[in-house]
């Protein structure tokens, strides 16, 4: 938040908060903090997945099918012998990647339409905003299923999915922002001076909405790992052998009275990682917008 | 006057709030009374603990704030700041009612005005028909036509001064032994607040209540009030009869507040004077007079100690060593 | 009243209408083949074109479109490429078991979740308070598979006290019951921790208003003030803001009918999707959305009839 004051107008009193305050005021705060905690666990146990997994992730064991937890199978193993510890981990790794890319073209895409919608002519703004709407009028996994009935089940197929329903909510917040900025008078002022159109925006808008949409970001990364856990489970998610917690949970589904371990297994790290990402977004939002917080 | 003329009788009541830089000393050893059939008026500046005080009689204070010991609310006899919830609750709406300054939020949005009132008289074992004759009857007296259909309506379909006359209705439902009005015509216009203020003083009357009437304009204190208080950053710097507080002001800040009430000035001045500085700081109090910053007239002893109430005449005391010194 | 009613179902109408625009544009925009996936790889271009003609996938996109609109202004949702039954009955058959699941999770979510904000606001900051906070916000983090196969696996596999799988008997409405708890917890969790949130956050802003203070004023019993004066108005946002919730609770449906094995549309269109059952497909979507919205739409008119500033304004 500090480049936004500092971006106000020259002769403005320009408050200086210390460098990265924001991340003591996150760590104070414990439940921002066991979710920061949770996430990094996520995010070390995704990016180490080849060194810290005990198996290969594809490796058959047929005589050990379905095992229990033991010393040699962390979290035991599923139908095919395969090892759940070492499938979780490399899971992990796919639920990031679809978390982040769509997420960021989310955003990326959300900011350029939204911008749009606000700067441009009314008629553009009008059909914009009918257009979320209808997008927001599908339940999402019945929009994802009809797409997948046509394209086939794959990882762009949901990455799709996740991009065209999550973009109306950044498209929003940068277009009221754009919206509220578009009149005021240092803007005015800065375009009567020659300022370009681009320049004006990117330096008095982007600071002011970077708070807002992280933090939308931070809250839509558990549901779209939802997303794809969902639609994998469903078998109609990433495509075998590649690991998801999702086709492990269908796995564990199909042999739930055999062993309940597989499921259990499957389920954990997707709570984790949903809990990690929420928590800390709360805390975000507590920190970076006060006005939202409410009493919590 | 013998303690039984009084309806209220509040000595040395003190109160702070809990906050974050520290104790907030709202209000720093009041003591005023109410006499029976009078009306008391409250002045003093945003900020200087009218509505903290009026709180404390119906003990609605924050969460955060902190009754001092030794200080006493007496209503008729009782302690209120020593009351049970349910002895609280008896007293509420019931002995000692509440005129709020804002009418067009005072009243609940979702239910109806004949609700609202009957819900008043649930202590009254008497059939709900009867209520709402009663609350009919009520909004009659206040002057709102066809009352009986009225009821039915919500807030919304009343203008501002309709809603006013509803709270005072509301108010008066129980016929309660003290009445306080917080502000009630602020939020209305001109032509509104004599119309009100003309109802409150025919009501008063009628019912035969007492009155504790706050306000930071001077001119309808001195229309309705039989006494005046003025308050100055949670004291009591002035009080006496209307007449000799008025036309024999000897606090610094009584002065400075008439110089600026607007009905006073005469003269077409080209600007508006003004009391300069702000009030103080409460949570690090000056050790001597707490309007010494802002006055005029300081001299020594100012600074030295607080000033006690002194007396001016027999019935109008004031906080400062003016008065005392005879200067 | 009635003409906002009238307005609100026209707005509903057009967004349905633009959504099934946006879901064929969708399509229509993505490479790939509908034809080869439907008719798996080994088919022949013959097949292909028959198939696209049997879609009407031939057609220029704006003429499926329009073609597509009349059909379901008619009640023709197309036949199922496999039994050539009509859809719209298909759906029919299934649509009961679907709302009743999404009613037991809403019912679930209401009943937890409306109390337990209200309790929160009341007694702020406590430690139970704090709790609850917390756990809202675990609710709504935890995905709806996950609370289904977690509930199947302990109350149903593990401790049986309710049957896993299946509607129960069609005559029998306390089996059915039976049948609806965990699904329904399972569509609902997610809610009760929104609810709650929601509830909490509405009733402190109330609680704080001016006509609170008058109501204390007035020596009004607590629970009245609480209850009827304060809930009263914060559960007016709440009241619309269940509409949208329906939405996810069609998601959530999908899940938990797969994993209770519960007949609904959800499972009947994921079976389709496996199946490359097309038309079911989207008749499926469209029923869902068209749901979606009409859930909306009664939710705002609730709303809006329960305050009288609002019913009276119009």
């Amino acid at each position: 938040m500090t480049t936004a004051i500092e971006a106000t107008e020259a002769g403005a009193p320009i408050r200086r908060e210390p460098r990265f305050s924001w991340l003591w005021q996150l760590l104070r705060d414990p439940l921002g903090c066991f979710g920061l905690i949770l996430v990094l666990l996520i995010v070390f146990a995704a990016l180490g997945a080849d060194v810290l997994s005990p198996y290969d992730y594809k490796a058959l064991d047929i005589k050990a099918r379905l095992a229990s937890p033991s010393v040699e199978h962390l979290l035991g193993t599923d139908n095919l012998g395969r090892d759940t510890f070492s499938r979780i981990l490399h899971g992990g790794r796919i639920a990031l990647y679809v978390a982040l890319v769509s997420v960021g073209s989310s955003l990326v895409l959300g900011l350029f339409l939204g911008m749009l919608a606000g700067y441009g002519p009314r008629w553009l703004d009008n059909a914009l905003m009918l257009l979320f709407d209808a997008v927001r009028a599908f339940p999402v996994i019945m929009f994802a299923l009809a797409v997948i009935t046509v394209v086939g089940p794959s990882l762009e197929t949901i990455i799709f999915v996740v991009v065209v329903t999550t973009v109306p909510g950044y498209a929003r917040i940068t277009r009221s922002a754009t919206l509220s900025l578009k009149n005021t008078e240092f803007i005015l002022a800065e375009r009567s001076l020659g300022a370009g159109t681009i320049r004006v925006m990117a330096s008095h808008l982007l600071p002011n909405l970077i708070a807002p949409l992280l933090i939308l970001a931070s809250m839509d990364i558990p549901v779209v790992i939802t997303i794809e856990a969902g639609l994998s489970f469903l078998g109609l998610g990433v495509k075998p052998p590649t690991p998801s917690w999702g086709s492990i949970l269908n796995d564990g589904y199909s042999f739930i009275r055999n062993t309940p371990w597989l499921v259990i297994a499957g389920g954990i790290p997707l709570i984790i990682t949903t809990l990690g990402f929420t928590f800390l977004g709360e805390a975000m939002r507590d920190v970076f917008d006060p006005k939202l917080k409410k009493d919590r | 006057m013998s303690q039984n003329d009084l309806v209220l009788d509040v000595r040395d009541l003190s109160v702070s709030f809990r906050t974050g830089r520290g104790k907030v000393r709202a209000l720093r050893h009041v003591d005023i009374t109410v006499p029976k059939n009078k009306i008391v008026g409250i002045v003093g500046e945003s900020g200087c603990g009218k509505s903290t005080l009026i709180n404390s009689v119906l003990r609605l204070l924050a969460p955060n704030a902190i009754i001092e010991p030794g200080s006493q609310v007496d209503f008729l006899g009782d302690d209120v700041i020593k009351m049970s919830n349910s002895q609280l609750t008896d007293l509420r709406g019931q002995r000692i009612s509440m005129v709020f300054q804002d009418p067009m939020t005072a009243l609940n949005p979702v239910i109806s005005v004949g609700t609202q009132m009957t819900d008043i008289l649930y202590r009254l074992k008497i059939p709900m028909a009867e209520k709402r004759k009663r609350a009919a009857d009520m909004l009659a007296q206040v002057g709102i036509p066809d009352a009986q259909r009225r009821l039915e309506d919500f807030p919304h379909q009343f203008s501002g001064g309709m809603r006013q006359r509803i709270c005072i209705a509301m108010a008066l439902m129980m016929n309660p032994a003290l009445l306080i009005a917080d502000e009630p015509t602020t939020a209305l216009d001109v032509t509104l607040e004599a119309q009100i203020i003309h109802l409150m003083k025919e009501l008063r009357e009628k019912f035969e209540c007492s009155m504790l009437f706050v306000s930071h304009n001077l001119g309808l204190i001195a229309e309705l009030c039989d006494e005046v208080i003025v308050m100055y950053a949670g004291e009591v710097v002035e009080q006496g009869e209307v007449h000799d507080l008025f036309h024999r002001a000897a606090h610094p800040y009584t002065r400075m507040l008439l110089e600026c009430d607007p009905a006073r000035i005469a003269e077409a001045r080209q600007e508006l004077p003004t009391i300069t500085g702000s009030v103080p700081d409460m949570i690090d109090l000056p050790p001597g007079c707490i309007f010494a910053p802002r006055c005029p007239r300081r001299y020594e002893p100012c600074d030295a100690s607080p000033p006690e109430p002194y007396a001016v005449s027999d019935q109008h005391s004031a906080r400062c060593f003016l008065v005392r010194d005879g200067r | 009243m009635l003409l906002y009613t009238f307005r609100r179902l026209g707005l509903a109408v057009l967004i349905v209408c633009l959504a099934m625009l946006l879901l064929l544009a969708a399509i229509h925009m993505v490479p790939g083949d509908p034809a080869g996936i439907a008719l798996g790889p080994r088919a022949t271009p013959e097949m292909r074109e028959a198939f696209k003609v049997k879609m009407g996938l031939d057609q220029p996109f704006f003429v499926q479109y329009f073609n597509f609109l009349t059909n379901v202004v008619t009640g023709d949702l197309g036949t199922d490429v496999w039994s050539n039954r009509p859809v719209a009955t298909m759906i029919g058959e299934q649509l009961p078991h679907t709302i009743a699941l999404a009613i037991v999770g809403l019912s679930w979510s209401i009943l937890i979740g409306i109390p337990l904000g209200c309790f929160s606001a009341v007694h702020r900051n406590s430690l139970l308070d704090k709790f609850t906070g917390v756990l809202s916000v675990a609710c709504i983090a935890i995905p709806s598979f996950i609370v289904g196969l977690y509930a199947l696996l302990l109350f149903a596999v593990e401790l049986k006290w309710f049957p896993a799988i299946g509607a129960g008997d069609s005559g029998d409405l306390g089996d059915q019951a039976m049948h609806l708890v965990l699904p329904g917890l399972a569509v609902g969790l997610g809610w009760v921790g929104y609810l709650a949130r929601f509830v909490r956050t509405s009733m402190l802003e109330v609680l704080g208003e001016n006509h609170i203070r008058m109501a204390r004023a007035y020596g009004l019993p607590t629970r009245r003030i609480t209850y009827v004066y304060a809930l009263k108005l914060a559960i007016l946002p709440t009241v619309a803001l269940l509409g949208v919730g329906v939405g996810s609770l069609i998601s959530g449906a999908v899940f938990a009918e797969i994993i209770f094995a519960r007949p609904g549309v959800g499972k009947m269109v994921v079976d389709a999707v496996n199946t490359r059952n097309y038309p079911i497909v989207m008749g499926g979507v469209l029923v869902t959305t068209m749901l979606f919205a009409l859930s909306t739409l009664i939710s705002d008119l609730i709303a809006a009839w329960l305050d009288p500033r609002v019913r009276q304004g119009l």
